[in-house]
């Protein structure tokens, strides 16, 4: 290898050289946002046309979008800001990445080398603060080092478990001619993540799972990280055993969720047969989830009989809050590869009478249709945000669509009710639950996917978080739709308010609200509202008709609850159902119960 | 052992001697609340490209697990090895300053041989001790000093090797 590698090129600055390395990255657009420290950068682009420069409003918005860019290509996302507060600002979103394992690459602008520490104009610790922020972090001190660091930044960022890499360019360095190399496919020094499943785990996972009588998938994040194909392969190995299949909040679109072996997501509001599947199971596959405390629920009463396998490429993941009995270290694709072919080759029958039996049991957990509610059609009705989203998904199916959310009820509701038959097309703030994410990853979506239809589902309180990137999307041309699920009510606080802390709605009315229609208008995009029921389908059907950004207000059911709901500290077979269950609620299923499945 | 005994662990990390590795290591555990009893790091390599960092850490054998492969998992490390999961030696070095005169400055100095302490300074009124040994052995010796005068102790932190032929590479 050494032998091949070519002398380096110097090339005039180090800005130059940034902007070779990101082309051999293969980036064709990064999202950013100007200031003194980067501007060597920024004149660096202006000389170019290859790499494409989105401005945005505001530098966490640049993160996000790079992260909607990057959840729905399967690319790194690349983000550009200047030194302190243009780093300083981008730090929630870098915490949002890491947390929702989001392959990014953030520039950022640093004052000259001889003047860190001074405490000089625009200077931040800015690796110091984004240590704790990133997958990992770099400080380029010498211009030897800055290709190698470019290169090894994409490297870290998509390899392995994902995550938001760092780069910190002092401006000298920017300034100053600068070598560069192509990136060589030499091992990296001491980062070399594991891929490869250990085939004995492989094989004691499907001795478990043809043993199995109740057995369950639960499949995440990681699948959709490990990309298109290890969908696939989720979906086939799924089909192969017959098995319930549930996703996560991060992980829907990782298994078509029209399919009959489908049970919904699962967790704090997931649907009854996922959660009490979780809770019965004898056997529980963990394919790139990470025992999330918003799934588990209480944990010594997570799952109490079922012997655990989990696959995952991070072994931090492993044993971290959940104890398994089979731990696969593996990439998902990888390890799927491994369990078809273990699962064809391994001669044992799996136990269909109780496989059946089991299903059995979950057809009538799912006859309870815990997502029920009732939209009154009275004309002057007022809109179940639940009907809502329903509507949406309907006026929407066969297009190619991609939906982003804020956090909140609304993103419950979407989650439970909007349909994801492929990955990448979900995009949510799941681990930091940020709100003001929807907007700026709707637009990195549009950006990577022009002539999608692209819709953040909102509420009026999160979309005010990154309000100002409607800017953005008129300068762009981007035709991403707002559709806002206006309770007037921080709605998941409130809910939590009326549950836990006896109705007292401390600071969680939205007061003082824009008109959302002149708001629009105003950044030149499209405002619609519906009022009431009659108006609903209308709205939806006029803004999927405009070939511009669009804010749709829908006015909904300000005291509607998200359920299920498994409330903090409880256990799965404690779920809260909603008021079309009455005597349903509190503990459903006994253990006594469970144990007679 | 049942889930909440706790136990204590004695990690080696080989890590890449660049700037920031050690705030990286420090950082996981003050940010995951986890313990470090002792902390000690060096460059290990001939050409100072290496450090290696001993920690002593305690919790649970979950918690234990967890260190490691998050140790494991920080891009500058090579490798993370558990000394506690075999025999291995831990050493460290404390200099001990003693003031007195009389019957306990003489009973100082009898206990410092019979520890192997060496004298490395000396006055009419003080004694400074080099003590290498187990941290269990510095303990001990301490705590006898105390009667007699102990002023002032600065101590390395622990350095530590597997037994054998074992070796972290
Ligand atoms: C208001 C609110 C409510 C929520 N309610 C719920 C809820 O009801 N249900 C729910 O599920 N979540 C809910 N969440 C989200 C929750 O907080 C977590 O973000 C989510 O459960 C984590 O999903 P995951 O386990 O799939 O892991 P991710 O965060 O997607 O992590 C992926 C895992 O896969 C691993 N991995 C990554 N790449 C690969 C690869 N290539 N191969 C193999 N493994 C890989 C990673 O190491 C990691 O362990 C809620 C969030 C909010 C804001
Ligand atoms: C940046 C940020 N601040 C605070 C919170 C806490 N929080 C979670 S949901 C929520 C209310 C969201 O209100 P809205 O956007 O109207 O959504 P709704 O729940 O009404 O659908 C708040 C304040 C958060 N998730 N993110
Ligand atoms: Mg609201």
């Amino acid at each position: 290898m050494d032998g091949m590698i070519a002398a380096p090129e110097l090339m005039n600055s180090g800005a130059e050289a940034v902007l070779r390395a990101l082309k051999a990255q293969d980036v064709d657009v990064i999202f950013g946002y100007p200031g003194g420290a980067v501007l060597p950068l920024y004149d660096a682009l202006f000389q170019q046309t290859e790499i494409k420069h989105i401005l945005v409003r505001h530098e966490q918005a640049a993160v996000h979008a790079a992260e909607g860019y990057a959840r729905s290509t399967g690319k790194v996302g690349v983000v550009l800001v200047t030194s302190g507060p243009g780093a300083t600002n981008a730090v929630t979103g870098l915490v949002d990445a890491l947390m929702d394992s989001i392959p990014l690459v953030c520039l950022s602008g640093q004052v000259p080398t001889h003047l860190i520490g001074n405490d000089a104009f625009q200077e931040a610790d800015t690796t110091g603060i984004t240590r704790p922020a990133t997958k990992h972090n770099y400080l380029v001190k010498k211009s030897d080092d800055l290709v190698r660091v470019m290169h090894e930044a994409f490297l870290v960022a998509r390899t392995g478990r994902p995550g938001p890499v760092l780069v910190d360019l002092p401006k000298d360095i920017l300034i100053a001619p600068a070598p560069y190399r192509e990136p060589g496919n030499a091992p990296h020094r001491s980062y070399n993540p594991r891929t490869e499943p250990d085939p004995r785990r492989i094989e004691e996972a499907v001795a478990m799972l043809k043993r199995a009588e109740r057995p369950v998938i639960y499949a995440g994040g990681g699948v959709i990280n490990a990309g298109p194909e290890a969908t696939r392969l989720l979906t086939e190995f799924t089909r192969l055993t017959g098995f319930p299949i549930t996703n996560t909040l991060m992980g829907l679109g990782a298994f078509p969720a029209s399919d009959p072996l489908f049970v919904g997501m699962l967790g704090m509001h997931g649907t009854y047969e996922a959660n009490l599947a979780m809770h019965g199971c004898d056997v529980m596959l963990n394919i790139g989830a990470r025992f999330d405390d918003r799934v588990t629920g209480r944990l010594n009463a997570f799952s109490p009989n079922s012997k655990k396998i989990h696959a995952d490429i991070d072994p931090a993941s492993i044993n971290k809050s959940v104890m398994v009995d089979v731990a696969i270290i593996g990439d998902a694709l990888a390890v799927l590869k491994a369990l078809i072919a273990a699962w064809k080759k391994d001669s044992t029958q799996p136990n269909r009478a109780a496989l059946a039996q089991w299903w059995g049991q979950i057809d009538v957990w799912r006859a309870k249709d815990s997502l029920r509610y009732t939209q009154p059609r009275d004309p002057g009705s007022i809109i179940k945000p639940q009907y809502a989203i329903e509507q949406l998904y309907k006026a929407t199916r066969g297009r190619e669509t991609f939906i982003t959310t804020e956090v909140g009820q609304h993103q419950m509701w979407a989650a439970q009710y909007f349909k994801f038959e492929k990955p990448n097309r979900w995009m949510t703030s799941g681990g930091l639950g940020t709100m003001g994410y929807g907007l700026p990853a709707a637009m990195g979506a549009q950006v990577a996917h022009p002539d999608a239809l692209v819709i953040d589902i909102a509420g009026e309180a999160s979309i005010l978080m990154n309000i100002q990137e409607m800017g953005t999307l008129a300068q762009y041309r981007l035709p991403v739709k707002v559709f806002i699920l206006n309770n007037q009510y921080m709605g998941m606080v409130r809910q939590w308010q009326e549950l836990l802390h006896g109705s007292r709605y401390s600071n969680s009315y939205s007061e003082a609200l824009p008109d959302f229609v002149k708001l629009a208008e105003s950044f030149h995009a499209v405002g619609l509202r519906a009022e009431k029921v009659e108006d609903l389908d209308r709205v939806i059907a006029e803004m999927l008709a405009v070939d511009k950004p669009v804010i749709a207000d829908i006015w909904v059911d300000q005291k509607e609850n998200v359920f299920p709901m498994i409330p903090s500290g409880a256990a799965h077979n404690e779920m809260l159902l909603g008021p079309e269950h009455k005597g349903a609620s509190g503990p459903a299923v006994t253990n006594e119960g469970m144990a007679l499945v | 052992m049942s889930d909440t005994a706790l136990r204590s662990a004695t990690i080696s990390v080989l890590v890449e001697n660049e700037s920031g590795v050690l705030a990286r290591v420090i950082g996981l555990f003050s940010g995951r609340g986890y313990n470090i009893d002792n902390l000690t790091v060096a460059p290990v390599e001939q050409d100072g490209s290496k450090s290696r960092i001993t920690l002593v850490t305690s919790g649970t054998a979950m918690v234990i697990e967890q260190i490691k492969a998050q140790l494991d998992r920080l891009v500058p490390v090579y490798k993370v090895l558990d000394l506690s999961d075999g025999p291995h030696l831990a050493r460290e070095l404390a200099l001990i300053k003693v003031l007195g005169t009389g019957e306990k400055r003489a009973e100082a100095l009898r206990l410092a041989d019979a520890f192997r302490a060496r004298v490395i300074d000396a006055t009419t009124e003080s004694f400074t001790f080099e003590l290498t040994g187990a941290t269990d052995k510095l303990d001990a010796f301490l705590e006898l000093m105390r009667p007699l005068g102990l002023a002032e102790v600065s101590r390395t932190g622990v350095a530590a090797i597997a037994r054998g032929t074992k070796t972290i590479t």
